[in-house]
Parts: structure tokens; sequence; C-alpha cells
């Protein structure tokens, strides 16, 4: 028995999937697409049965290959039953799917998800009521608190043995009549599909299904232009929007007969937001929940840092002794690998774990658009739309995403200004730096004294870059989701997700970069390359070792970290650099050209121009905001 | 009247807006839609957006936007 999940996307599908997800979980690859169907084995009434979790999508119109692929696959007889979820909060949109699926002929069961979320909005759904309507069974559940989990899976076994084939629901009759004429037609055709679900398809102007049809009924192309153009005189529209129309007609019908309105209820959830986004208590709150962030990141990193620095330094005197202390290519080499795998261990991966894992809870409690909220006119005052802070505040992840969230923007002066302005977000890499030199060595204050210093420069340049590109967008619409509880599961999915592309794309960077410096050093090459970067490094009075380490950065930024030590010789920054010294690097790190992968990911979103422009406004930013806070930081040592 | 000119805690009827084409897909995609009873739920301090309550969704506005939606009291 084979039981698949559908439904749109945010319906909670993947959340009941999790639940039941059993003893065995596997991503299959199915004949001959790209699409990808997860699937487990589930224990059930004694018997084991695959439970397959379909994509989500919004329709089965065929539109992309996507959803050609589901409706195959539903419709082969891989799939015994099929458990539709919806969201009861929002149950007519869910029912155009319902309908859709009807239309199919398969055997199959409604799982009414989010039971919780629709009482809380005062919305009562008469189950009963619904499953006769459709004729088909509805199972109310909980899927995020598992319940109603157990009797869904009964009924949808139950549902595959006898195989009961839910009727369709009637279009009205005039449709109905055109899709009777096509169905006698259709009868003995061979396909994939029913012929009722063939003669919609056909009608809703399906090409690919029509060329499949053409083979086998050489006439049908003329019976179908006579029923098109009859329905074409009598409603005034083109066929996809009038089935379209059709469908959300009746899922707007259906979700009216069940459903009674009441008074929504006024939860602990609602009130939240009448301090987390009050005009003083909200503010100090925004500054209290980004206190504890910092902190709780530093203080994690921290305390892995020091004891695993240590070792790995113990280690690489062991290796060292190996060689007598002789100073050869290989010890040389050897040591250069160490650092490499010492600093993605030891330096990066403590620091980017809690950040990842604590910007994750963020994201999944609800609070990042509440911060847009707060913040919006503080970004108009700076002559900024309020939604460029969701690249701003992605970009504290990663500036890659951030570049490509400026899609949201519609104008592309705004796109512009906002993606130069993300890529001097101190990103997740840069935040190793700056944690890993200044809040390890000279304490999280000086830290924190970095991130706000980096967004008063960012303040600065969106005000003299709206001052030459002017701006033009109307403002912020923005959905504010309901606060939601996180689970653990999805918040380490997530952040599991993000640290291993560290692992697996930056970290081998970082080990081949520093065992390449080690051979630069070796063969002194890495003089010329300090020598190119010597104008810049002499003018931040910083020592000329640091000009190789710079040209890496470009390549992962947590390289001009690593290499950093292995340039200076000691990963102890403290013998090697001065306070001042720290947090003048620092500073021009956070700032200084985006690393390649933002690099290549502006070309393709904004163009070859942009990028390099972006490119060399983020190095002149850097040498000035370097500079400006060399000058601070004399002054406090 | 303005939706921007609404005060805080009063519902209102939604008549028309005015703008351009995406404002309004993207209005009436989260269900402000000429009919519709919003709820005025909050203003940002220092010309923030307006927060709103539409069927039991919230949902936030700029003033840009705000001032565009023509609104009665319900």
């Amino acid at each position: 028995m084979r039981i698949g999940l559908i439904g749109q996307p945010n319906c909670g599908k993947s959340t009941l999937f999790n639940q039941v997800a059993g003893y065995k979980a596997e991503t299959g690859n199915f004949s001959g697409t790209t699409v990808t169907f997860t699937e487990s084995k589930v224990r059930l009434l004694g018997d084991v049965v695959d439970v397959v979790d379909l994509p989500g999508t919004y329709t089965l119109a065929g539109t992309n290959p996507a959803e050609r692929e589901v409706i195959k696959y539903l419709r082969s007889n891989e799939v015994d039953v099929v458990v539709n979820v919806l969201d009861a909060s929002n149950l007519a949109h869910g029912l155009t799917m319902t309908v859709e699926l009807m239309e199919l002929a398969v055997p199959m069961v409604i799982a009414l998800n989010m039971m919780d979320e629709a009482d809380r909005l005062g919305i009562h759904i008469d189950v009963e009521k619904l499953a006769n309507f459709l004729g088909i069974p509805v199972i109310p559940m909980i899927a995020s608190k598992g319940r109603g989990i157990q009797p869904l899976f009964v009924k949808a076994y139950k549902t595959g043995q006898k195989k009961a084939i839910p009727n369709y629901s009637e279009f009205s009759q005039d449709i109905e009549r055109a899709l009777v004429i096509l169905e006698n037609e259709l009868k003995d055709v061979k396909s994939y599909l029913n012929p009722r679900a063939l003669a919609i398809k056909l009608v809703e102007g399906d090409k690919e299904i029509l060329e499949d049809i053409t083979q086998q009924l050489p006439n049908i192309s003329a019976d179908l232009k006579d029923v098109q153009d009859s329905l074409y005189h009598q409603r005034g529209r083109t066929m996809d929007w009038i089935i379209t129309g059709e469908r959300s007609n009746l899922a707007d019908q259906i979700s009216g007969t069940v459903t009674i309105r009441g008074k929504r209820k006024i939860t602990f959830r609602d009130k939240l937001d009448d301090i987390l986004l009050h005009p003083v208590f909200g503010y100090l709150a925004l500054i209290i929940i980004m206190y504890i962030f910092f902190q709780t990141v530093y203080s994690v990193g921290g305390w892995i840092e020091a004891p695993l620095m240590s070792l790995f330094e113990q280690f690489e005197g062991w290796v060292l002794s190996l060689f007598n202390g002789s100073q050869n290519f290989l010890p040389r080499i050897i040591v250069g690998l160490i650092q490499g795998v010492s600093g993605g261990v030891a330096i990066v991966l403590p620091y980017l774990v809690p950040f990842l894992i604590g910007l994750g809870l963020l994201e999944d409690i609800g609070y990042l658009p509440r911060i847009a909220f707060l913040m919006d006119a503080l970004m108009h005052k700076l002559g900024l739309h309020g939604k460029s802070i969701v690249p701003f505040i992605l970009g504290f992840g990663c500036n890659v995403p951030a570049i490509m969230s400026t899609r949201i923007l519609e104008d592309k002066r705004e796109r512009f200004i906002s993606a130069a302005l993300s890529t001097m977000v101190p990103c997740a890499a840069r935040l190793s730096v700056v944690f890993g030199l200044v809040a390890f060595y000279l304490g999280p204050v000086l830290a924190l004294g970095i991130y706000l210093f980096n967004l008063f420069v960012i303040a600065v340049t969106a005000k003299l870059l709206s001052r030459i590109v002017p701006e033009t967008s109307p403002g912020l619409i923005l959905e504010m989701p309901v606060y939601r509880v996180p689970t653990a599961r999805t918040v380490f999915n997530k952040a599991w997700w993000r640290i291993r592309e560290f692992i697996v794309e930056a970290w081998p960077l970082l080990i081949l970069g520093s065992a390449i410096l080690a051979v630069l050093n070796f063969f002194d090459v890495a003089y010329y390359l300090n020598a190119i970067i010597r104008p810049i490094s002499w003018i931040l009075g910083l020592p000329s070792e640091v000009g190789v380490p710079l040209i890496f950065g470009v390549l992962r930024k947590e390289l001009s970290l690593v290499m950093l030590g292995q340039a200076l010789g000691s990963m102890d920054f403290a013998q090697v650099l001065s306070p001042v010294q720290m947090i003048t690097y620092a500073v021009f790190v956070v700032f200084y050209i985006p690393c390649l992968a933002t690099m290549m990911v502006i070309t393709k979103e904004l163009g070859n121009k942009a990028m390099w422009y972006i490119t060399g406004l983020t190095v002149l930013i850097a040498t000035t905001a370097s500079l400006f806070a060399r000058g601070v930081a004399e002054i406090i040592f | 009247m303005k939706l921007l000119d609404a005060p805080k805690g009063k519902t209102v009827t939604v008549i028309d807006y005015r703008g351009g084409k995406g404002v309004g897909f993207k209005l009436r995609q989260l269900g402000i839609c000429p009919g519709r009873e919003v709820k005025i739920l909050r203003y940002a301090p220092m010309g923030g957006p307006v927060m709103v309550d539409v069927e039991g969704r919230s949902v936030a506005l700029g003033r840009g936007i705000a001032a565009r939606v023509q609104v009665e009291v319900a």
C-alpha cells in the first residue's frame, strides 16, 4: 500500500510527513525526471505502508513539469490513496485543489489540518457536512501537535483498500454539456487520465495532452474547437479562465456552506504584538533580543573556540616535532593543512552554528517581519524602502540569498541600492572574523561596537546613494505571520542545511587556501602579492603580510582570518597584532569586496556593470571606514 | 477617508484604492479588496507602517500605500 500526501504550500503537509516519517526515509527519483518525491515506510495496522510526500503545488494545471509529474504519478497505479492536506484556516483556497484532485478519480481522504489556527480565527468547520458534501472522508487534525494523525492514516488505509473513488463535483450546466460531448469521444482513448479529466484538460487548452490525443483521435481538435467556440460565445472569456473560475466558485460554495465564522479569540500570541510592536517597549525588546542573540553566539563560540584552538596548537607542535623542527617544504604544507582544518573547526563553526540556530529561531517564531515593521520608518528616513530590510536581515546569514531577495523590490534602482548595501552587511563568514578576532581577544562589547559601526556606515552610504538615485517606490505591503512555537526539528534542519554548505563548499577551500599560502610562503611569492596590497595595508597601519589573506578572502571571507594566522605565523593573534590593528583589520574585512559567490550573484541579478560598481564602492568604503575605525581605536587603546 | 487617517482600533470598510497594477494585485492577494472590513491594529512610530487585521491575518502597510486606500467607517 502506498499513500500519497498532497497539498498547497504552507498547509502543513511536510510537518505531517515528518511526524509519520518512520524508521526508513529515503528520497526517490521518479521515472526520468528531476522531480523528487520523498518516501518513507510507516507501520500501520500490522502492515508496512509507504508514505510519499509530493511537492507542494497550488494547482494541478500541469503548467510546469513538476505539476505534470504529480498528475502522472497520482494516476499511475503506484499510489493507492491520496491524502489531500488542507489548511482549515484557509479552506476555500485549499479546496480549489481538492476539486482538481476529485477530477482525477483516485481514492482520496482529506486531512483538515491546522484546526487550532482556524479555531483561533473563529472559523468553525462542520466536518461531517464537508465529508458528506464531497463524498470523501474528512479527518480534522493538528499536525504540529501530532493530533489526529493516527485516525487519518487508518482512514486512508481503509479507503485505499476499498479503492473508493469519489464523485467529481459538477460544474455549471453549459460546461457539463460540453464535457459530456467530449467524454463520449474520449471513451476508448488510451491515456494516463480518465475521460472526464481528459475532457477538462482539453477544454482548458492543455497542448501536451491535445497532441497526445490527436495521435489516437485525429478529429479531436476540430470537435474541441467547436466546443470551445460555443463556450467562448456564451461566456466571453478564454477557456483557462472559465475552468479555473468554475473551480474556485465551487470551492467558495463548499467552504461557504460548511463554515461558520465566529468571533476570533484573542490569545496570548495576539497580545504579544502589543508589547513587541509597542512604540517604546517594541524597540527596547528589539535591542534586548539582539543583545541576547549576540551574547549567546559569543559565549557559546568562545567557550568552544579556546580549548579547541589550544588542542590544535598542541597537535601542530607535535607534528612539527616529528620533523625535528625543520622548515622544509613538507612540514610547512602539513602545518598549512592543519591550520585550514583548525580554522574551520575551531574558529568558524563555533560561532556559525549558534548564529544559524538563532537566526532560524527568530525566523520560525515569526519575528523577522516584525523587525521590518519596527524599522520601516527608519529605512524611509534613509531614503529606502521598508522591504529592503529583508535583504539586510538575510545578509547576516549570507549575502547571496540577500542579493537574490532584492527581487521582491520592483524598482531597478532600488534593487541596485539594496544590493550594494546588503553586500556591506557582515555575513556569517565575516561574523567569524569579527568574533574570532575582535570578540575573542578584545571582548564582546567591541564586537557589538563593530556591528553598530557597520550599521552606521550602511546608513550613511544609503543616504548618499539615495541622494544620487532618488526614491520612487510606494511602500511596504507585508503579511505578519502568526507567532509560532518553532519545532527543534525544523530549526536544526534549516541550520544544518546552511552549515552543511559551509562544510562541503567553503571548508575544502579553506584547507586548500591555507596549504597554498604555505606554498606561497615557501617560495616567497607571497611577498609580491603583499606588495600589491601594500598601499592599503600601509595606510591602515597593518603589517604587509595581511595582503595575501585579503586577496584570498575574496574567495571566502573566512579565509581572511584563517590565512591571517598562517601569514603572521601564529594563530594566537594577541601576539602578532595590536588591538588597534585587530579592529582596523576586522572593519576592513567587514566592508571590502564581496566574496566571489556574491559577486557572481550580483552579476546574474543586476548585470556586470552593477557588480563592478559595487565592488569598487566597497573597497572605497572599506578603506575609509577602517581608517576611521583606526582613529577611534587609537583613542580607546 | 484615507486608511491612513483611520484611528487605531477602528474597523473600516475598504472602498477603493488608487495606484499601480502591482500595488492592487498585492493588496488583493492579501485579501484587502473593496467591500472587505479591516481593523486598524497599530501604527508604528515616527511615520512607520500601519498594521491592519484582515480576516484574522495581520498585514503591515507602509504609509504611502495606506494613503492610497480609501475607506469608510463600518
